[in-house]
Formats: C-alpha cells, structure tokens, sequence
C-alpha cells in the first residue's frame, strides 16, 4: 500500500533526475539556448549551488544537532562561524598554513562550545527561551567585539597551492563551429569544497548510527528524559554535541572564508542559512539538514542567476510551501 | 465608558498629563529625538509585547512587518528618489499600509500558528531576515540598498506635522491609544481567551476553541500596531531603506521589549526609553563605537537575572521595601496576600 502510493512521487523524481542528468550531459540544441541561456551558466549555476549547499551543510548540521538534542535554538551560531573564521584566519596567516588555520577554527569553537553549554546553558535547562534571548545577547556582543578587534575589513584565505585554479570538468559547453568541444572549467577549491561537506556528511551519519555514543545521542534526540533515566551522563553528551556543532561552525568559517570571504555582516547571513535549512529540513536531522541546505543552495544561486532581484522570494515560497505542507519539515522525525 | 474611566489608578493620569506638559519646559532635542522617538520604538516593542506576553508568541517578524507596510509610504505616496511613488494621497498611503502591516501580519500568523514556542521564534526570524534580504536586492520596488528618502508626514489643518511639537503630539496620542488598545484587549474576551491559549492550547482546543483562528488574529492585531509604528517611523526618519528593517533593528525591538518586561503593556515604553536614554548618552560614559557591546551585556543581564524585564526588577523592589516597611511598622500585622 505504502509502496504504491509512493510509487508515482519515485517516479516524478526519475523523470526529473533524467532531464538533469540530460541538461548537464548533453550539448544544447538551438531551442533549449533560447529557452534557459547558454550551457554554460547552467552547469555554473548548479556547481555553486551544489558547493553553496556543501558549505550552508557544514554550517547547519551543528546547528541542527544542537537544537534536536537540547532544544536550543543557538541563534550565535553564526557568530561562531564568523568568529572561527577570524580565529583561523590569524592561525593560518601566522604559520602559512591552511590545514593549521582550519584546525585551530575547528578546536577554537569547539572549546567555546563546550564552555558556554556548561557555564551558561546547562543552568537553564528546559527554559527554552530564555536560552535563545541568551543566545542573541551573545551575538550581539560577539558580533560588536569582533567588529572592534578585526575591523571592518573583508579578509580572504589564501588556500594551498594545489587547491587554486580551475578544472576542465568532461561536460561539453559547446561546440564551435570549427567542430572543437570547448569544456567547462570549474575553481578545484569549490569542488574541494563540495568533497569536504559529502565527507564530513559521510563520517556524521556513520559517527551517529554506527559508534555507541553516536547511539546515545541519537536516543536523546528522541527523549532525552529517557536516556538520563537509563544511567548515561547526559550532561556529558551535551557537552559533546554543542561542542561539535560549533567545531563545524567555525570550520565551516574557514571553508566558506576561503571560498567567499569573511567580513562583518556574514554570521547573520549564515544564521539564517541555517535557519532555514533547518526549517526545511527538519529539526534536529541531519540527512534533513543535507536536503534543506541542498534546497536551499541551489535556490539562491538559480534566484541570483536567472532573477537577481527576485532571487529571496525563492528562498521564501520554498519555506512557505514546506511550512504548509509539512510543519515538522521534510525529514522531521529522522536523523 | 464612564465607570472604565474612573477605574483607572490617579498615576496614569499623572503621567499622561506630565506627557502632555513635556514640551513646554523640555528642548526642541528632548521632545523629539527623546520623547517621540523613544514612543516610537514603545509602540512597534509594544506589538511584539502583545503578541508574546498575552499571546505567547515571540515573533521577531515585528520590525519587517512594519518595514514592508511602511514601505507602502514612499512606493504609493511621494518620495525624492524618482523610483516608483506613484502620488497617492496621504491618508491613502496610511490605510494602504496598515492593510499591508496587518495582512502581512496574519500571513506570517498562518504559518507560524501551526508550529509552537521556539519554532515560531525561529520562523518569525527567518522571515524577518528573508524580507531584509529581498527589499535589498530588488531595486524595482524598493530601490534596493539606497531606499527611500523625502517621506514625510501630510500638512493638515494649517499645521506641517513633522515640527518637533505637533510630531511630538502626534505620535503621544497614537502610542496612548495603542497602550489603552492593548490593555483594553487584554482583558476583552478575545484577551482572556488568547491567554488561556498561551497557557494551554491543548486544554482550550479540547474545549472547542479554534486555537490557531485565535493566534493568527494576534498576529493581525500585532501587525496593525507594528504598522502604525513603522508610518511614524518613516515620517520621523524621513528616509527608509533596508538597512532600516535590518536584524540589527528587530534585536533592538527585542532588547527593547525584554529589558522593558514583556508582562505588561507599559513595559515596551520602559524600555524604549532606557534604551533611547542609553544610545544618546552612552557616548558620554563610554566609546560610542562599542554601544552594541553595552546594550548586548545590558541585555543578558536581564535575561539571566530578571526575566520579567526592569519591569519585573521595579516590582521586585518595591515589593522587598514594602516588606521591610511592614515589618519595622506593624510587626504584628501577618503579611497581605500579594495583589
């Protein structure tokens, strides 16, 4: 019963995954040009969608993981992620070294994760607003402190040597009329960029469904009550996961610093990145979270290719349409 | 009408009347950029109060919902900027954008009603942050990053009311209006129902009342007091543009609202005016660069000590000196029961 009534949605997502794969595989005929433009900014625009959405993924598992376990609505995550950046970028400008740089982002957040669900969150448990309220005065804060120590200057990482340049990718953009195929180039970092989210993706799912405390965390996202009951320190694993959302969030600021740039104004754009992966996705899930950021990424950059000055509206009626049709969001309910 | 009137404590009054007298002892600077302005901010925190207090809804959609009907003032009216302005009359730009305010409003009510607490927090956000990032990046009807500027109130009756005085006049009766709105609201039928549904929807929709039906009429109620702020904010300011509905602006409506206490309708005002207070003379006390950082810290002070706001704070004291005035005056006499 359940398989027939899903049968026609797999076959809808056939069809369509078909006409993709046909649209980036294929050479454009003359109707198809003057329907959507040149080859060339379609395949552009999906390959930044699809490393935006890699990036906005890093930003938003941490965050959806941190409110799926703990009801906290962390709203200085993008703080987090503008403040790893920051921290980064001084590590790796002072060693010359990019991995550094990402590492010490990494440990950074993760201390100041760790540190802020002991000393601050952990005594207001279950007052969930009161724990956002808090959230948004540390941001406050945060953002104006690091405006006065790093300025309003933008910054950019310099990543390592073997990452700069572009790829010719095997997809034919056009061919001339000499009969030569000219191919799409695409920046290595971005491609990196998208390896990085699949991987870090690749290692949360196994890390949460394949060791034991992932087990114990994944059971606390379903009732934490219960888990304290049986004997585990929960407090433990809350420490743990904030401390691991925020790692991510201020990885991801080195990732996203190197791929765009890092200036003030950036943890809000972020934040709300997340919001609404999350929003989308569902709460709390990480395979939501790949979804909505996937959702997400690809509406901004088809919004900004084909109707700038609409581009936000997308972002919108995706959020309305899922809000409408399922509040609990699209993977709401799994991990 | 009469009765209602005469119920009113003698402090209001007051105060209304030191409102009213404000402008012939205080300069043209504290009429305006104290008074008027802080009465402003009173009223758009006091949509957001409404909806939280009495509702149980923190929406952080306040701000844009009185940005995009404001919007409505230099898109239909006139404005300096020869983009759109289309020339309606005054009181039509008004109307049109309350209607937009309020229908805006209840639209973000249907959507957010389905969800509860924190989730609302989170969609109210991020539709706030969406409608910031779309006035920005669309130039055909916002004007994009440059907005709006030349808005200004209409002359009427021989007198142009953007002058400190009649502005100052203006914006008091609308803000002690709202304020006598919202008290009156709540304790209406549909006030006393809306907080039994903030209380416990679950025991009201067992009873047959229509919870979401009752939020999204909050949302609505909300949204028209949010609107009428957002019109005397851009006759204030004269100029509107994103940077005006940004995120900075909806947090300083929530520090407003929270520091002030969300509890009571006068709370927002409280609150608008410490913070009114502090953004003109922090500059005396400390760099004027960090007044972000003092506000912030302000703000988690109260969150994390006195969660009902200064309002909650001022309670609090007045409550240990009645205390300790009883038990130095009538040591015998057992304590009243609290009010």
């Amino acid at each position: 019963m359940l398989r027939a009534s899903r049968s026609p949605v797999a076959v809808l997502w056939a069809i369509l995954a078909a006409i993709l794969v046909y649209l980036v595989v294929a050479v454009w005929p003359d109707w198809l040009i003057d329907a959507l433009g040149r080859k060339k900014t379609f395949v552009n625009t999906l390959l930044n969608g699809l490393t935006l959405a890699g990036l906005y993924f890093l930003v938003a598992s941490g965050f959806t993981l941190v409110f799926g376990l703990m009801r906290n609505v962390n709203l200085a995550h993008g703080s987090m992620y503008l403040l790893g950046a920051y921290i980064g970028y001084e590590a790796a400008a002072a060693t010359g070294n990019w991995f550094f740089g990402a590492a010490v982002a990494f440990v950074a957040m993760a201390l100041v994760g760790a540190l802020l669900q002991v000393l601050v969150f952990r005594r207001m448990q279950g007052d969930d607003l009161r724990q956002t309220l808090i959230t948004i005065g540390i941001s406050i804060v945060a953002a104006d402190l690091m405006l006065a120590v790093w300025t309003g200057t933008t910054y950019q990482f310099e990543p390592p040597e073997w990452l700069f340049g572009a790829v010719e990718l095997p997809i034919v953009s056009v061919i001339r009329s000499s009969g030569d195929a000219v191919m799409i180039k695409y920046p290595v970092y971005r491609l990196t960029v998208l390896g990085i989210a699949i991987a870090v993706g690749i290692a949360l799912w196994l890390f949460l469904n394949r060791t034991r405390v992932g087990m114990m965390i994944r059971a606390g996202v379903n009732d934490r009550e219960m888990l304290a009951a049986s004997g585990f320190n929960v407090q433990l694993i809350f420490a743990l996961v904030f401390a691991l959302g925020a790692g991510l969030a201020g990885f991801a600021g080195v990732i996203g610093g190197t791929a765009l740039s890092i200036a003030p104004g950036e943890d809000v754009r972020y934040l709300l990145a997340s919001l609404i992966v999350v929003i989308v996705g569902g709460m709390g899930s990480i395979s939501g979270a790949a979804v909505g950021a996937l959702l997400i990424g690809m509406a901004e950059q088809f919004g900004l290719a084909y109707f700038p000055t609409y581009g936000a509206v997308l972002t919108f009626v995706i959020m309305i349409i899922v809000l409408a049709v399922r509040p609990e969001g699209l993977m709401g309910g799994r991990i | 009408m009469t009765r209602a009137l005469r119920n009113i404590a003698p402090g209001w009054w007051i105060l209304l009347a030191l409102l009213v007298l404000f402008p012939f002892v205080a300069t043209e600077f504290f009429v305006l950029q104290i008074g008027a302005y802080a009465m402003i901010l009173g009223i758009i925190a006091l949509s957001l109060m409404w909806l939280a207090g009495y509702g149980g809804m923190v929406s952080l959609a306040q701000v844009a919902i009185a940005g995009l009907g404001a919007y409505m003032l230099p898109i239909l009216g006139t404005n300096t900027q020869d983009v759109m302005g289309l020339g309606w009359p005054w009181w039509l730009t008004v109307l049109a954008a309350l209607v937009v305010s309020t229908t805006f409003a209840a639209f973000i009510g249907i959507v957010a009603a389905r969800t509860e607490g924190i989730y609302t927090l989170m969609i109210t956000l991020a539709f706030s942050v969406v409608v910031f990032y779309f006035a920005r990046q669309n130039y055909d009807l916002f004007n994009g990053f440059l907005g709006y500027a030349g808005v200004e109130p209409p002359t009427l009756f021989g007198i142009y009311w953007r002058d400190p005085t009649p502005f100052y006049y203006l914006v008091l009766a609308l803000a002690v209006s709202l304020f006598a709105f919202v008290t009156y609201a709540s304790r209406s039928t549909f006030g006393l129902s809306l907080q039994a549904v903030r209380d416990n929807p679950r025991r009201l929709r067992a009873l047959g009342y229509d919870v979401t039906a009752h939020r999204v009429f909050a949302f609505a109620v909300s949204g028209f007091i949010a609107g009428i702020g957002g019109i005397l904010l851009v006759w204030f300011n004269g100029r509107l543009a994103p940077s005006s509905i940004s995120i900075d602006i909806t947090i300083d409506i929530l520090v407003i609202a929270v520091v002030g206490g969300l509890r009571l309708p006068i709370g927002p005002f409280i609150g608008a005016l410490a913070f009114v207070l502090l953004d003109n003379f922090a500059i005396d006390l400390i760099n004027r660069e960090r007044f972000n950082t003092v506000i912030g810290i302000a703000f988690l002070l109260i969150v994390y000590f006195s969660p009902d706001g200064l309002l909650g704070l001022g309670e609090k004291l007045s409550s240990r000196l009645r205390q300790a005035n009883r038990r130095t005056k009538e040591p015998a006499k057992l304590a009243e029961p609290a009010e």
